[in-house]
């Protein structure tokens, strides 16, 4: 980001533009990363709902996927997946994704 | 009551890339609470974590208007906003007809202890506002020191498990039952890992026209020495153990939400975390039993007043 | 004249009545206060105005002065036009918030009924409060008297609010002295402030403007802090000339000049002394004291104490041989007080500088005569004589 000097910052350190850490990459935190088996998965939106990092993707009521730019790979969604369902798998980051 | 997918229709007012750590309980707090009412929310936080971790210049997590201003005012500061509402209203400055919800946010450092007195006021003042603590139970953002929320037992950097002293020796005060002693209009207890009762009583207090409170468990990998899993887990027995009931206040009428079938022992919650591991040493038993009696007759006291008028 | 038509300039008012009837005139949107001594009465009587309807301002009755200033700052990042007022100990218990309110650059009025700090605790006036808050990026506006009291209240809304400052104004009076005594004064009708005043205009993002959510109070890194306080210095440069123009245009409509300070007999003055508020009114009879005996003193009576008027100051200065500053606040430096160390400063960059000592006076309320100030002359002139100083700083008004 390019840093403005303090005549062109904007006066008070208020910041004008709502929800502007979605433009800050915090995937790198991350060790491991989940893993979604949408074959198994039922759209319960558990993971949604836990999730810290507002990392789920869910559109029209179906779990997409992950916001790996975003998401620092607790694993609170595999763990909360429900027991009969484990659709999702948290896998070390440099591994392959084996589940299609 | 919403069901989940049709919380997920609504837009994220708490955006990714905030700096809270993997595993936060925090987050899903929040996330729920602004989900919670079809009006706009002006939110103010108290310094600490929620505050460090989602406004670090130039991004912020938030997409509602949002103020921090200082640790022990998160109250006072909401107090000054929900007034401003009311003299813009009044004065035609803002239109009749636009109603907007407040709600501020505090750890339980910001709450329980520096933040209580301004907390205090603005309940006794009768400001229409939703305080959210979320209670993590120890000064987490400085590194973990003691509150007066943290557990018996528990391990801090201010209450260390020393060769003398075996970690904090105070039970943890109760602010739920101090803020019912206000007499508003509804306070309650929620767990994150029960999102339909946790935004159940939000939807409640957002509704409300008068000063409404929740008091949240939050767990904490870092500071409870948990794994991040494990967080909406260990919140959950933190509530089968009877640490953390589940119980509103309405009207003055208290309400257990939740009452587990079979209370679990306080062993199962202490034993996930780090931060009880001394407890665990065969000459620091009597702090376990101790733990559970307290909880034990807590939880009695609770049961006696449920449906009553307190 | 038609400014004296609209002022009734017979009204009996304590200080601390005045203020709080430039408040209702003011009417504010907002107001949290909360009492201390001696600036309680300032909240009791805007109190009574809005139980009676005199003005339509949302009262917060806060717990503390902490939560005053608090809920100040929540109401003016939500667009309200808010002013409160306090002493002592409850502006040292605001000292945190102070700083945040400049910071925001909220435009905040604040009467503060200069009261000593604790300990030992006392009740009467010095400006150990409002000295010790200097450095928090507030403009100080100091008051000789209930007029001034007045007038500075009604000025600080327009200062505070310009465009190019957007910072919160402290207006100082003397505890007691001032705020409890009844002066006659000049007081407007109340369209003559609302005009004067104008609608509040929001220069800022509002918290309560939801389609544009705006985050206040992000923490800055070491990449971004300094140029936030960059900002807040320049507009503190800038307040010098929106404070001289709004004087002037106060004194449109008010007949009453004000200025960044007040000169009396400073023209062919060989010695003068530097004191604010009432204690310059007591000054005022020893310097005509001493006119009458043959002796050339003057007095110089800074109003403006942030921003400080240096250049100014030291123009005054110039052509004075011995100046002594009487500061009603010690700053402990073991230097000198506050007001003197900046005069001092000031007169650095001049080629003939005037000897200079620093003197504390009147700390909780100790009673500051006119024999005192003609004492301080006599030794200035004898400075003046011997261009000898004895004692750079000391203590007068105090039990040997």
């Amino acid at each position: 980001m390019m840093k403005r000097g303090w005549k062109e910052t904007p006066i008070r350190g208020i910041i004008l533009e709502a929800g502007s850490s979605h433009d800050y990459a915090t995937g790198g935190w991350r060790k491991i990363k989940p893993v979604l088996d949408s074959a198994k998965c039922i759209d319960c939106m558990l993971c949604w709902v836990f999730c810290p990092d507002s990392a789920v993707i869910v559109e029209n009521g179906k779990m997409l996927g992950f916001d790996l730019e975003h998401c620092k790979g607790c694993g609170i969604c595999a763990e909360e997946c429900p027991d009969k369902v484990k659709a999702i798998t948290m896998l070390a980051e440099e591994e392959e994704e084996e589940i299609a | 009551m919403a069901t989940l997918k049709e919380l997920t229709g609504k837009k994220e007012l708490f955006a990714g890339g905030h700096r809270l750590c993997s595993g936060c309980g925090i987050p899903p707090i929040v996330r729920l609470i602004l989900r919670s009412t079809e009006h706009p929310i002006v939110a103010s936080t108290a310094t600490g974590c929620l505050e460090v971790g989602t406004s670090i210049y130039p991004y912020t997590s938030w997409r509602i208007p949002w103020i921090h201003s200082a640790f022990e005012n998160t109250a006072a500061t909401i107090s000054g906003i929900e007034t401003a509402y009311r003299a813009l209203k009044k004065r035609g400055r803002l239109p009749a007809d636009k109603e907007i919800k407040f709600v501020a946010f505090g750890g339980d450092g910001g709450t329980y202890d520096i933040g209580l007195q301004a907390l205090s006021g603005a309940l006794e003042r009768r400001h229409s506002f939703l305080y959210v603590c979320y209670d993590n139970g120890a000064y987490m953002n400085t590194g973990i020191q003691r509150s007066s929320s943290t557990p018996f037992g528990a391990n801090t950097t201010t209450s260390p498990v020393g060769e003398v002293i075996p970690g904090k020796q105070e039970f943890r005060k109760d602010l739920t039952k101090i803020v019912i002693a206000h007499n508003v209009p509804y306070a309650a207890q929620a767990s994150p890992h029960n999102w339909k009762d946790l935004n159940n009583k939000a939807q409640k207090a957002l509704a409300i026209n008068g000063p409404t409170f929740l008091n949240i468990i939050s767990p904490c990998p870092l500071g409870w020495y948990t794994k991040p899993e494990e967080s909406i887990e260990i919140a959950k027995v933190a509530v089968d153990t009877c640490f953390w009931p589940l119980y509103e206040v309405e009207n003055s009428i208290l309400k257990v939400n939740y009452k587990p079938k079979e209370k679990r022992a306080i062993e199962d919650w202490l034993k996930m975390q780090g931060r009880f591991k001394h407890l665990f040493l065969p000459n620091n038993k009597w702090m376990i039993d101790k733990f559970q009696e307290y909880i034990n007759k807590e939880w009695e006291r609770l049961l006696m007043l449920d449906g009553k008028q307190v | 004249m038609t400014a004296e038509k609209k002022a009734k300039c017979s009204t009996g008012l304590t200080g601390n009545i005045a203020v709080a009837y430039a408040m209702k005139q003011i009417n504010p949107d907002v107001v949290a206060a909360y009492p201390i001594t001696p600036s309680t009465t300032v909240v009791e009587e805007f109190s009574s105005y809005v139980a009676d309807g005199a003005v339509t301002t949302e009262l917060i009755t806060v717990e503390s002065e902490h939560s005053a200033m608090s809920a100040c700052i929540g109401a003016a990042a939500a667009g309200a036009r808010v002013m409160t007022a306090t002493s002592s100990q409850g502006l040292a218990l605001m000292w945190e918030m102070l700083y945040i309110a400049s910071g925001m650059r909220l435009p905040i009025v604040m009467t503060c009924v200069n009261r000593a700090l604790s300990a030992p605790l006392n009740i009467h006036c010095d400006h150990s409060d409002s000295m010790g808050a200097r450095d928090s990026g507030w403009i100080q506006l100091y008051s000789e008297t209930v007029q001034e009291a007045y007038d500075n209240v009604v000025q600080a809304v327009r200062i505070a609010e310009h465009g190019n400052l957007l910072l919160p104004v402290m207006v100082c009076l003397d505890g007691f002295i001032t705020s409890h005594s009844i002066e006659n004064l000049c007081v407007f009708d109340d369209d003559t402030v609302k005009g004067f005043i104008g609608e509040y205009k929001l220069n800022q993002p509002s918290l309560l403007d939801v389609e544009h959510p705006t985050s206040y109070g992000a923490v800055a890194l070491p990449d971004s802090y300094i140029e936030s306080r960059r900002q807040l210095a320049e507009a503190m440069i800038n307040a010098k000339d929106v404070i001289t123009d709004v004087a002037k245009e106060y004194e449109k409509v008010s007949g009453r000049h004000y200025g960044l300070m007040e000169r009396y007999m400073m023209d062919d003055a060989d010695a003068a002394i530097v004191i604010m508020s009432s204690a310059a009114g007591t000054t005022k009879v020893a310097v005509d004291e001493m006119r009458k005996r043959g002796l050339k003193v003057g007095l110089l009576k800074p109003r403006v104490f942030r921003p400080f008027p240096y250049i100014e100051i030291a123009d005054a200065l110039k052509n004075i041989k011995s100046v002594a500053v009487l500061d009603r606040a010690d700053s402990y430096s073991s230097f000198g007080g506050p007001l003197f160390t900046e005069i001092r400063s000031s007169l650095y960059e001049l080629d003939k500088r005037p000897k200079i000592i620093s003197r504390i006076f009147g700390l909780g309320g100790r009673e500051y005569g006119v024999q005192d100030a003609v004492k301080i002359f006599e030794e200035l002139l004898k400075i003046k004589e011997t261009g000898k100083v004895d004692k750079l700083y000391n203590y007068i008004t105090v039990r040997e």
